[in-house]
């Protein structure tokens, strides 16, 4: 145990600062060994400690009245009845999807798999939320490929569908492109299972892939910037194998199953030592690990890339007394290894030994509790002012909105997806009720009435002009997503995608999304059950724009009830809900058309939110709304070019009956360009059978909702005239609009053979 | 019916095919381990999609030496029906239970979409209840569907009319731009010359429950229900 004393740069290296490596001896008492100061490093990164995050995420709020599980474990829970919940969390990958993008995001998926089923659930439907540099870059190109790929790899091989998600093109992700994944799984809930290390004496078992070299310091190397260096960081990078997790889920479900475990934890970042020294944490206790019966990829291997490697695919559990052959012979079953690797103690320490003889030994406290949490400085940008100050009253209105409106949708944050999601399994299970390429998806829980509405959505354009209008909006627009497909929002977890949080002008930005989130969660009612932080998504010192991203999750009681967005029938009308208002600033229209990323991003009145969301869930519950799309990036005209494209369900489109639709905007005193192109908030385009109007109009009235009957589903084209105007300001046949749509991404990739 | 349904390591659509089979049609349903090697109680076998053995080496190539093999031979030598979909198919045409092989699709990546296939052999246990030159909807979920066999393999599965389901658009015609993955002719679904083997790369089961409006798929299910209690189509 006694080692050589540790020089400055190899505190350095392991991503310490002097004052951490200080408080280091004050708890330890001595000098660590390297081991020791390997597990410290870990263990007190950004990724494992949210040591500058911390306290700040006690502002969400994190209970109701289905929270089963909040944060703090592997993932949150959330009561969906029938004995049921919804097990779910987002987490990232991006710094590893940089540097190898088809590994980065493969381990990405994997990952937040084994967050899901650790806790008990199985795992049924993934999303993904994505942020590239432009795909003129044949680097972002690439980037993008390899992401899908990886995503598609792992997805499909373990057969959970790949159901939805979403994908925003920015130049400020050239350097730093964001892989956020997201999983949810279905438990029963008095079945939930916690990563907790109880009773003194019981087996610590290790079960899954061998233990190799690979992906040790990830959790090190994902807590900082990038610089010209990353192509040496590529060992740091997992190396994913869906097959042996396709069997490690199985294996585990069944353990679960014939309730042979009192705690269980994947192996994720920083390996086998967040694992032990988290159950120890939990359950009170301490943990001894006998290292020499891990089971190994290789000889040789020091204790200190044993238990600092992120091979993946692992789990450890802690075994009930007596049971521990029951659960070797299912691994046997399922062609895992398996073994015994130490015991639950009573000690508080983490105690590793090599053939018998300790090589570290730390209290666990000092690894989890005694961890560093910064205040960090905050600051005001000091370009906020520039940025935010631009006269959008002087902006040209375009001569002709129809190629306006044609360019926006080639814009690939505004073009449809399909060239990623017909790469994922989305079907897989047979529950996917809306497929991919819709703002929610829709997936049904076998053996009950019930669907649940997914979404993952943020908007980092409105995050860098106004960070806390920027949270505020997400949670809001994801709420709504999922208010649009019938469902009643019941959770919602976080991933915060931020730059360097040492400096004060990102910490502010932080703090501000953080309070924006909170507060529209409050207002809402959807509690935070799970979440995480990504940090230093920076490289050179060009940090991201602040982009957090939530996931709604939403309860639909009856599957039969599920809105899509599309328009259904001729003669329909179509109705706004909400307000418009001439809000030009950080929209898409702006950046696309004007080139240009600057203002203020469009207001949200909370109250106002809610009302328009209770009213538009009321209607379609009481069967009067028949679609519901949500207008976000590129305003109104993008939402109905939109709900026109995708008016018919695949069957219907066989037999080629889809619809366009003749709309008149109601006379505004704003601009023509933020009447069409403008992200007002809190609106929502609904189409009703003519005859239930009246029933509308009463339920608007009673939630205190503006609505305006603005036009009728019919013809082969969208049309759209201002009110008193002879000729139309938009008149584009349906086809010409889909061909724009639906070709923009591929016509990227057209090099060789492409899909038809 | 007793249906038993093959379970190798990575099979991932064995759950959906019992869905369909146990509570849309309301047969008995069985999961066969990959190392069992009875097949006696069974009326008709299903071999699901997936990854088996994670499509390591070749797709289908390490399943076909699973202990269960060798009975699932015996049951088809002796005349029972077994589908395989998908990696089912893939498993089939690497035992050698089906002639031609896999190849990448030649967009080289992995499609998950709806397409349309028509029906070329209703003389089938599986089509039997389905109008010939019907064309199904059904979706496709591959990386390694694009069929190939040699131009006299090709002749003899024209010849004894073993070409069961071809790509074709929505009304029918037979197209290179209908078909999504290259395969040879718009091969989509194969059967062994007996008729009572057959191989598809669409998912009728994802499509048999009308969670989207489509129930196309059912049809090939409760044609060999039908099959089975009449007899011959």
């Amino acid at each position: 145990m006694s080692g050589r004393v540790i020089p400055p740069e190899g505190v350095e290296q392991h991503g310490l600062t002097r004052e951490e490596y200080q408080k280091i001896l004050s708890l330890l008492g001595r000098e660590p060994n390297r081991l020791e100061l390997g597990l410290f490093s870990v263990m007190w990164s950004e990724h494992c400690s949210y040591k500058s995050s911390k306290v700040h995420l006690k502002k969400l709020p994190t209970t109701g009245t289905r929270v089963v599980q909040g944060p703090g474990e592997n993932a949150g829970a959330v009561d969906i009845g029938d004995g049921l919940v919804a097990v779910f969390k987002i987490e990232s990958h991006n710094h590893p999807s940089y540097i190898e993008p088809y590994q980065g995001a493969a381990t990405g998926v994997g990952g937040i798999l084994r967050d899901i089923f650790t806790m008990g659930a199985r795992p049924v439907a993934l999303l993904n939320s994505l942020r590239l540099g432009p795909l003129e870059s044949p680097k972002n190109r690439y980037l993008l490929e390899g992401v899908v790929s990886g995503i598609a790899g792992y997805g499909n091989c373990i057969g959970i569908p790949t159901v939805g998600g979403e994908i925003y093109f920015n130049e400020i992700y050239n350097q730093n492109p964001l892989v956020n994944v997201f999983c949810l799984g279905i438990a029963h809930k008095d079945r939930i299972f916690r990563a907790s290390a109880r009773g003194v004496g019981n087996t610590v078992i290790y079960i899954g892939s061998k233990t190799g070299r690979d992906g040790i310091h990830g959790a090190t190397m994902a807590s900082e910037s990038f610089d010209e260096s990353i192509e040496d960081r590529r060992p740091t990078v997992q190396v994913g194998d869906p097959f042996t997790e396709k069997l490690l889920l199985e294996a585990c479900l069944e353990i679960m199953k014939g309730e042979l475990i009192v705690g269980i934890q994947d192996m994720g970042a920083a390996g086998l030592t967040s694992s032990s020294v988290e159950m120890a944490s939990r359950g009170g206790t301490g943990i001894e690990l006998e290292l020499s019966r891990v089971p190994r990829r290789e000889e040789g291997m020091t204790p200190y890339e044993v238990m600092l490697s992120e091979s993946q695919e692992r789990m450890l559990l802690v075994a009930k007394p007596g049971l521990e052959k029951e659960i070797l012979s299912i691994c046997e079953r399922w062609d895992l290894d398996a073994a015994a690797i130490g015991r639950v103690t009573d000690t508080r320490r983490l105690v590793i030994k090599e053939e018998g003889r300790t090589v570290a030994d730390i209290p666990i406290r000092a690894l989890t509790d005694d961890a560093p949490v910064y205040e960090r400085p905050m600051q005001i940008p000091p370009y906020l002012d520039a940025l935010q100050g631009i006269n959008l009253e002087l902006l040209p209105q375009p001569s002709d909105f129809g190629a306006v409106l044609m360019k926006l949708l080639q814009s690939p944050t505004i073009a449809n997806k399909r060239w990623v999601y017909r790469q994922y399994d989305h079907m897989v299970r047979t529950n996917t009720v809306i497929r991919p390429g819709f703002e929610a998806a829709v997936v049904r829980i076998k053996g009950t009435r019930k669907a649940l509405a997914l979404t993952v959505d943020g908007n980092s354009r409105y995050g860098v002009l106004n960070p806390y209008r920027g949270g505020v909006i997400a949670v809001c627009e994801a709420a709504r997503n999922i208010v649009c497909a019938g469902g009643r929002p019941i959770g919602l977890t976080d991933c915060l995608n931020f730059a360097n949080p040492e400096r004060p002008e990102v910490m502010w930005q932080f703090a501000l999304s953080v309070e924006g989130i909170a507060d529209a969660c409050r207002e809402l009612e959807i509690p935070v059950v799970s979440g995480n932080v990504s940090f230093y998504n920076e490289t050179n010192g060009l940090g991201i724009y602040p982009t957090p991203i939530v996931g709604v999750v939403g309860l639909i009681e009856e599957v039969e009830r599920t809105v899509r967005p599309g328009f259904r029938d001729e003669g329909d009308r179509v109705v706004l809900l909400g307000q418009t208002k001439e809000e030009l600033g950080g929209t898409e229209y702006l950046s696309r058309i004007h080139s240009r990323e600057g203002g203020l991003p469009p207001l949200l009145d909370l109250s106002a939110e809610k009302a328009v969301q209770k009213c538009c869930l009321d209607g379609i519950e009481a069967g009067i709304i028949k679609s519901a799309h949500d207008c976000s990036e590129g305003g109104l005209a993008i939402a109905l070019a939109e709900a026109v494209m995708m008016s018919e369900t695949a069957s219907e489109r066989a037999s080629g009956s889809s619809w366009g639709a003749t709309v008149v905007l109601p006379d505004l005193p704003i601009r023509r360009d933020a009447h069409l192109f403008g992200e007002s908030q809190s609106r929502i385009i609904v189409t009703v059978a003519e005859d239930r109007l009246p029933e509308l109009e009463q339920r608007c009235a009673e939630h205190g909702v503006s609505m305006a009957v603005i036009g009728r589903v019919e013809g082969q084209r969208l049309t759209i005239r201002a009110e008193g105007d002879s000729r139309p300001l938009i008149d584009l046949p349906l086809e010409e609009m889909r061909t724009a749509w639906e070709g923009t991404i591929e016509s990227y990739f057209q090099e060789g053979q492409t899909e038809r | 019916m007793r249906f038993g349904i093959l379970v190798f390591p990575g099979s991932n659509c064995d759950h959906d095919c019992y869905h369909v089979l146990k509570h849309l049609l309301g047969q008995t349903a069985d999961f066969i381990w990959h190392k069992e090697t009875s097949l006696n109680a069974y009326d008709a076998l299903v071999i699901p999609g997936g990854f088996s053995y994670g499509d390591y080496l070749r797709t289908g190539a390490i399943a076909q030496y699973s202990p269960v093999m060798k009975s699932v031979r015996d049951f088809a030598r002796a005349g029972s029906p077994v589908l395989g979909i998908c990696n089912g198919f893939q498993i089939l045409l690497e035992a050698g239970l089906l002639p031609g092989a896999m190849l990448r699709n030649r967009s080289l990546k992995f499609i998950c979409k709806d397409v349309f296939v028509r029906l070329e052999n209703a003389q089938t246990p599986f089509t039997g209840s389905i109008a010939p030159g019907r064309v199904l909807r059904l979706p496709i979920a591959h990386a390694e569907g694009n069929y190939y066999a040699d131009p006299e393999t090709h002749r003899a599965l024209v010849e004894h009319r073993q070409i069961v389901f071809r790509y074709c658009s929505a009304d029918g015609r037979i197209t290179d731009e209908a078909n999504p993955n290259g395969s040879l002719d718009g091969i989509a679904g194969i059967c062994n010359r007996a008729g009572n083997v057959l191989g598809m790369m669409p998912h009728p089961e994802r499509c048999s429950e009308g969670l989207d409006g489509n129930t196309d798929g059912k049809s090939i299910f409760q044609s060999i229900l039908e099959y089975h209690t009449v007899g011959r189509p």
